[in-house]
């Protein structure tokens, strides 16, 4: 049985605002949850869910108004287990009077690595993030984009055991996303356990073993992405040309969505051998049928408009 | 103790690259000109006047750097997010105060020896020569540099506290009311009432005593500085800087970041 490597019991975050601060608001509230060793993990929500909020409870850059959370068995008070994580921020920026390479050597003097040792990870590490030809260049000179992987390499830098990624596709152009996607594989592959938060959900689905969805502040499902979205087919779908045009399928033309000369057509299962037998009968060429799964983003998606029309439903009553 | 070496390296490289420094081209630029024009206007008080200009430009550059930059040291890296990659990092936030603060003392120590070896060439180009008694300008110098450290540690506390703006209104208040101690303890007591006169007394030990840190009247004048002064005000220096980075690590090891 695989053990835990990030465990979250009953996390919860409240913010003071208002005049004299006597005005709560909720941020997280009673977040359980647990990232195995090994997998990588999706904490996905819309902007303001509370994922930024749970990493930076995490990593003890706020601290919680209740309940715990430890990472590889140790409490995230203890600072020494900080030897073994590596952080990336939502939307970094670093000294910025200060050259890629000297950034990631103060980094890693924070990891007690010799001055040798500094420098052989360093360069690796820039070459790693593709940023080796600018390594010389002040990072107040560099794009988002390249602030990002500098973030990335100070994160794996000291080549921790669990890493966690604020957004790290934010930023990048479609190379850098690639890139960014091949080192987190490439983390995996050696064993270590990455969790990410992110909006991008064709990201969460290509890469993460599981994802846990996060919406006002409250965790909504936790698991892979096909096991919490459901494996029941939707339905099929059939698409098809029609060489005689519409005339002699009007009501099956009228049914589908065209594109071009092209046809799309969804029908239940059951009713999949009738349809075809319509097309075929009106002179369509099939060129293809497929089953339709509810994707992530219409489970999300589902999930945010809940979370708003309860939230509504609140506002209504109260007033 | 590595992790504050290298904090206050990355501060001291930061004041560096920033151009903190160039503030001494000014200053050297100040101690020339007095120097010649001295030499043309004034008839036996070169000295006393290259002294006092010098050591006042040394404290006024000084306590600008300490209050403006100081101020900044921390708020400046939670709202820019730097300080995000750092604390996720094995270090504890009393070390990175610790860093900071020891990284802008280093900046206005090196700020500082430069410009007491202008002083002293300026010095040395009125008088041809320097004399035993010059080394009060030596201990005037260290009491700056001490005076320094302090306002630094105030200006931490605030900068971990509160706004920018406000850490500068504090830091400069203190400033200002820690060069009127004397004139608090000899105040008449009688016209007050027993609970004003114990608050007033209270109040002149807590604030911090600028006041013993200037001697520049007795150095321009070429007197000695008493060596029990000179432990005084180190130790007073020290124990005051503990106990206010003390505070700052304190209010800093509880707060949210943004």
């Amino acid at each position: 049985m695989a053990t835990a490597a990030i465990e979250i019991e009953n996390l919860s975050k409240e913010y003071p605002h208002g005049f004299l601060h006597l005005k709560k608001r909720t941020s997280l509230q009673g977040l359980s949850m647990q990232v195995e060793s090994g997998e990588v993990f999706g904490f996905l929500g819309p902007n303001g869910a509370g994922k930024s909020t749970t990493i930076k409870l995490l990593m003890r850059l706020i601290f919680p108004t209740s309940g715990t959370a430890r990472i590889l068995g140790r409490p995230i008070s203890d600072i020494g287990m900080h030897q073994d994580i590596g952080y990336l921020p939502e939307q970094p920026y670093f000294y910025d009077y200060l050259t890629a390479a000297e950034v990631l050597d103060y980094f890693a003097r924070f990891h007690d690595l010799s001055a040798a040792e500094r420098r052989v990870r360093v360069d690796r590490m820039l070459k790693k993030v593709g940023l080796e030809t600018a390594k010389k260049i002040q990072l107040r000179k560099y794009s988002k984009g390249m602030l990002q992987r500098v973030g990335l390499a100070q994160a794996i830098l000291h080549d921790p055991k669990v890493v966690i990624l604020d957004e790290p596709m934010s930023g990048l152009d479609p190379v850098g996303r690639r890139e960014v996607r091949d080192i987190i594989l490439e983390l995996k592959q050696a064993g270590k356990t990455v969790m990410f938060s992110t909006h991008i959900l064709s990201d969460a689905e290509m890469l993460c073993d599981r994802v846990g969805v996060i919406v006002g502040g409250k965790l909504r499902g936790v698991g892979a992405p096909e096991e919490i979205v459901g494996m029941k087919a939707e339905g099929m779908e059939i698409l098809f040309e029609l060489a005689a045009g519409e005339g002699k399928a009007g009501a099956l033309a009228a049914k589908a969505t065209r594109t071009g000369d092209r046809y799309r057509l969804q029908v239940k299962e059951e009713e999949l051998f009738a349809a075809l037998e319509q097309v075929r009968a009106a002179g369509g060429r099939i060129l293809s049928v497929t089953q339709v799964k509810a994707s992530l983003e219409e489970y999300f998606m589902n999930l945010v408009e809940a979370d708003r029309a309860q939230a509504s439903a609140i506002e209504v009553s109260t007033q | 103790m590595r992790h504050i070496g290298a904090v206050a390296l990355n501060t001291f490289r930061e004041a560096v690259r920033d151009r903190v420094l160039y503030n001494l081209v000014f200053f050297a630029l100040l101690m020339i000109a007095a120097a010649i024009l001295v030499g043309q206007i004034s008839i036996g008080i070169e000295e006393i006047v290259i002294v006092s200009l010098g050591l006042s430009a040394i404290s006024f550059v000084g306590l600008l750097i300490a209050i403006f930059i100081g101020v900044g040291l921390v708020s400046k890296e939670m709202d820019k997010r730097t300080l995000y990659a750092l604390l996720a990092k094995p270090v504890r936030r009393w070390e990175f105060v610790v860093g900071k603060f020891a990284g802008l003392v280093l900046t206005l120590t090196v700020n500082t020896a430069a410009m007491a070896v202008a002083l002293f060439l300026a010095l040395l180009y009125v008088k041809h020569s320097l004399e035993r008694s010059d080394t009060a300008v030596l201990v005037a110098v260290y009491f700056i540099a001490l005076k320094l450290a302090l306002v630094v540690a105030l200006a931490l506390l605030f900068s971990c506290a509160t706004t920018p703006l406000l850490s500068i209104l504090y830091t400069a208040g203190l400033y200002i009311a820690g060069q009127f101690i004397q004139q608090m303890r000899t105040l008449r007591t009688d016209l007050m009432s027993p609970g004003l006169a114990a608050f007033m007394k209270w109040l002149s030990y807590v604030l911090p005593n600028f006041d013993n840190f200037d001697v520049v009247g007795a150095a321009a004048h070429g007197r000695g500085v008493p060596a029990a002064l000179i432990w005084q005000n180190t130790a007073y220096a020290a124990l005051y800087c503990a106990i206010v980075l003390l505070a700052a690590a304190a209010v800093f090891s509880r707060r949210n970041l943004k």
